[in-house]
């Protein structure tokens, strides 16, 4: 029994263990993670699909992939509205640019003044990634991404506009933390279903975005109902954030130049 | 423990010596994941195999462990097995260990774990150890699907995702109740739960800490 309690015998235990368990983590980390990119990867284009309307429920991995191949990936300077080469941010294709990890990036990224951070997202990419459906050369929807931070937790999803840009496909998310039940109703396709069809932009009276997202229901009678959603009910906070995000990823500081000119046919 | 028999060391964790109900451990948890019944399903699988691999190992090599630095050997085996369990969920289970987010990772802090590790496997041999993780983690397991049983179904109307009251919110009549879907809701359950198991099983009744006394009146004038 003393050996046992020695410290050299304590100390050998204790590499022994460690070395053990490390080896069990890794290995664990590195056999599975091409399985855990794939997932990860699929997930992202079944969203991006799913805001454009183009997935079925319950559409197979293969079925996700024959649909995603018909969009196409482009990038766009947020400041001028332009397209620009995938060379411009050290990237050999459009889909391989990740603007998540760009908005971490000090030089791909720009931290927004907090008068303008209405999203509460705190640094804005200095490019972002669209993805575009294309029928005979035109633009068939806009697939944006867009971001904000609700109640708990920063959502990250995607808004469809008809080609257009200004007729809403679709909004979904694909990753947030809001209270299930309350504020988590932003996934519940009956919510979802009202979007279609709303206006992003008046465009009689300019460039402002009016989408919003208001507290209580509709009240369909007035002008302004064609930009305005249902808010969620015992979600107020939730629906602030998503009026805030969805106002401004297509305001000055999001894809308004980019939208204004596709409308402009560019 | 006169008379270990496997049946005896896997079973009697779910009703008799249910690590929720009975030593009232892993509660953080239960709040947590017991909003749908799949994910406690999962929830309760993870435990399962968590708490048997590690007690499994721990007991392998508790004539080696050295008793001073024990429970520190002990967490970096629980450590180590629940990191391979959520790489596995990541990989195979993508949507759900989503919705499990942080709480697969957070069964490293789950004491019933960790309290069989070094109540049971540190003293009896490992196929013995195992069986008893495995019945502890049915009997959480248990306590979490009976949990998860009343709140989805009367917080979102559905049953394993699928719709058994129609809710308002989806054109139905049934108006969910959106307390159920909090981690307070989980609280009141559990207790009825213990009440409910206690009523059935007396001796699991603790003794009272203290004796009350009858009511005097003191007269005043």
């Amino acid at each position: 029994m003393s050996n046992k309690e020695s410290i050299n015998k304590t100390v050998m235990v204790a590499l022994l263990l460690c070395i053990v368990c490390s080896i069990v983590v890794s290995s664990s980390v590195v056999l599975l993670k091409p399985v855990q990119q794939k997932n990860k990867a699929l997930n992202l284009k079944a969203n991006i699909l799913a805001a454009a309307g183009l997935l079925q429920e319950g559409a197979s991995a293969q079925e996700i992939e024959e649909r995603f191949a018909s969009i196409s990936a482009k990038l766009v300077d947020l400041d001028t509205g332009e397209y620009v080469e995938p060379s411009a941010v050290g990237k050999d294709a459009a889909l391989a640019y990740d603007q998540r990890k760009a908005a971490k990036d000090p030089s791909l990224s720009e931290p927004i003044p907090s008068d303008k951070d209405i999203a509460s997202i705190k640094r804005r990419v200095d490019y972002a990634k669209v993805y575009l459906v294309e029928k005979d050369n035109e633009i068939e929807t806009i697939i944006l991404p867009v971001s904000g931070y609700g109640l708990w937790s920063t959502l990250h999803g995607f808004l469809a506009l008809e080609g257009d840009a200004n007729t809403v496909v679709g909004l979904g998310f694909y990753e947030h933390a809001e209270t299930p039940g309350l504020g988590g109703e932003v996934d519940n396709p009956r919510w979802k279903a009202i979007w279609p069809g709303k206006k992003v932009y008046d465009l009689d009276e300019g460039d402002e975005p009016k989408l919003q997202v208001v507290k209580g229901a509709v009240d369909k009678s007035r002008d302004e109902a064609i930009h305005q959603v249902d808010g969620l009910s015992g979600a107020t906070l939730t629906s602030r954030g998503i009026t805030n995000l969805v106002r401004y990823w297509t305001g000055a500081e999001g894809f308004q130049q980019y939208l204004n000119k596709i409308r402009e046919g560019v | 423990m006169s008379e270990v028999t496997a049946k005896k060391v896997l079973f009697e964790p779910v009703f008799s010596n249910n690590p929720i109900a009975l030593q009232i451990l892993g509660i953080c948890s239960a709040l947590a994941v017991t909003t749908s019944m799949q994910l406690s399903v999962v929830m309760g699988l993870a435990v399962c195999t968590v708490c048997g691999l590690s007690n499994l190992a721990v007991s392998l090599i508790r004539s080696q462990i050295p008793s001073n630095i024990r429970i520190i050997v002990q967490m970096t085996i629980i450590a180590s097995l629940v990191i391979v369990v959520d790489q596995v969920l990541r990989a195979y289970a993508y949507e759900i260990s989503k919705q499990l987010s942080v709480f697969v990772g957070l069964i490293i802090t789950n004491c019933i774990v960790m309290g069989r590790a070094e109540a049971f496997a540190m003293q009896n041999p490992p196929v013995m150890s195992l069986i008893d993780g495995v019945g502890n983690g049915l009997g959480y397991a248990v306590i979490l699907l009976a949990v998860a049983f009343i709140r989805e179904l009367f917080g979102s109307g559905k049953l394993f995702g699928v719709e058994i009251l129609a809710t308002v919110n989806d054109g139905g009549w049934y108006v969910p109740n959106g307390l159920l879907l909090l981690p307070p809701s989980a609280f009141f359950i559990i207790g009825f739960l213990i009440w409910i198991l206690r009523g059935w099983k007396k001796e699991q009744v603790e003794a009272p800490d203290y004796k009350m006394s009858s009511h005097k009146v003191k007269e005043a004038f």
